[in-house]
């Protein structure tokens, strides 16, 4: 949040900043509800009523020749006239807005002249384009308060603006971990940790996924058949590498190792959702490249790249 | 679908993260082999297991599913619900067993992984 806060204290807010910069054609409503003159104040009333509006424009011959509001209708069911034309209690005079002005002209028409509404006409034909209220106002910022919010949340946290931004030839920040042999309660945690961090530097979250599952594969790898080892990832603009090292037993076959559905893993492994035989497989199928080598009674070097 | 209609259609009790209902799931798989969930399951998904160990919940975390629901009755140790509430991942509980869960949530339009 970093941006926003430099933002709010030194600059003015959005919101003053969006009416001035909005139009009042992105907040009107476009699909305005009519009434011809000679329709009855009673249709008026049944109109408005069915809409739950407030008021709204009198068209003749796509004209505009006047507003109904309820305030007309309430003096004129109070002399019971309701069967009379509109044309009778309409207002003639009729304020409107164009559809390019500022946001800000409207807010201050508003506060001035008091109305509900405002009819919205093209600035050139004049014709009748839309309505505006207050509620269209306030739905038209918060939607572009959001737009904005989201915008800015996508690009905080983007290692490679920082990233590009450092003077060196060459950036490289690096996560490493221990990883417990045999302690199966915690196999998980040092993905989940490295999954974390990769997050809050805002790397795409296809390849964050990709990383994840290849690390938890490995870490599970680990804590299964070793006594423990070393899980370490390098991050760099434009890809990962994660290398996971350990000190033995090693494997004996790795071709076969990396077969779909081959494994050694003893039952108490396969009763806790794994040692099916798809750990190496899956890691190569998640990731870029990946490199293996392993000698038994020295240890695994695992080593896969995620480009990002 | 919706996350309500999972819970109505598997008669699920909920353990933990319940706090949107109208969360929209897109596909789910059934399989207590977790690896098989890590290398096909896409996103957004709910996981159906009897696996009830912390590694149920991490998997869920490392491939981004939303749901994970324990059927035939198994319930989650303290350890898998704190790490579930940590991660804000919803943990649903149902008594049926994983053929049925499975078969109830495909006939009301829930997809499997395979189907586009």
């Amino acid at each position: 949040m970093k941006d926003s806060d430099l933002n709010g204290t030194l600059q003015t807010p959005p919101t003053q900043e969006m009416i001035y910069e909005l139009r009042v054609q992105q907040a009107m409503t476009r699909h305005v509800i009519t009434v011809a003159p000679e329709e009855t104040m009673e249709d008026v009333s049944r109109v408005l009523e069915e809409n739950r509006h407030t008021g709204m424009p009198v068209i003749k011959w796509q004209k505009m020749v006047g507003i109904v509001s309820v305030r007309d209708l309430m003096r004129c069911f109070r002399e019971g006239r309701s069967l009379q034309p509109v044309s009778q209690w309409m207002s003639k005079d009729v304020a409107t807005l164009y559809a390019d002005e500022p946001l800000i002209h409207a807010v201050q028409k508003f506060e001035r002249r008091g109305f509900g509404r405002f009819p919205v006409i093209d600035r050139k034909t004049k014709a009748l384009v839309g309505i505006l209220t207050k509620v269209d106002i306030i739905r038209c910022l918060l939607r572009n308060l959001e737009i904005d919010y989201h915008d800015l949340e996508s690009r905080q946290y983007i290692p490679t603006k920082w990233f590009s931004e450092l003077d060196c030839d060459r950036t490289t920040l690096s996560f490493r971990y221990h990883i417990d042999g045999a302690n199966f309660e915690k196999a998980g945690e040092v993905s989940s940790k490295l999954k974390h961090n990769l997050q809050a530097l805002g790397l795409p979250p296809d390849a964050i996924r990709r990383i994840a599952i290849a690390s938890f594969e490995a870490e599970v790898n680990l804590v299964i058949y070793t006594k423990g080892g070393e899980l370490a990832a390098r991050v760099e603009p434009g890809k990962v590498t994660v290398s996971v090292v350990d000190d033995g037993p090693g494997i004996p076959d790795v071709e076969r190792a990396m077969q779909p559905g081959y494994s050694t893993a003893p039952d108490w492994v396969r009763e806790l959702g794994f040692g099916a035989g798809m750990g190496l497989p899956n890691i190569k199928n998640c990731t870029n490249e990946m490199k293996l080598e392993s000698k038994v009674g020295e240890g695994t070097n695992l080593q896969f790249t995620v480009f990002t | 679908m919706k996350l309500r209609e999972i819970i109505e259609t598997l008669q699920a009790t909920v353990v933990v993260n319940d706090h949107d209902q109208e969360m929209v799931v897109e596909r789910a798989c059934g399989s207590d082999l977790m690896s098989d969930v890590l290398s096909k399951l896409k996103p957004k998904a709910l996981l159906l297991t009897g696996l009830t160990t912390p590694q149920s919940v991490y998997t869920a975390e490392m491939a981004d599913l939303s749901v994970v629901c324990y059927v035939r009755g198994k319930k989650p140790d303290a350890e898998t619900v704190r790490l579930a509430d940590e991660r804000g991942l919803v943990l649903l509980c149902t008594s049926l067993p994983m053929y049925e869960s499975c078969g109830r949530l495909y006939r009301r339009g829930l997809k499997g992984d395979s189907e586009a």
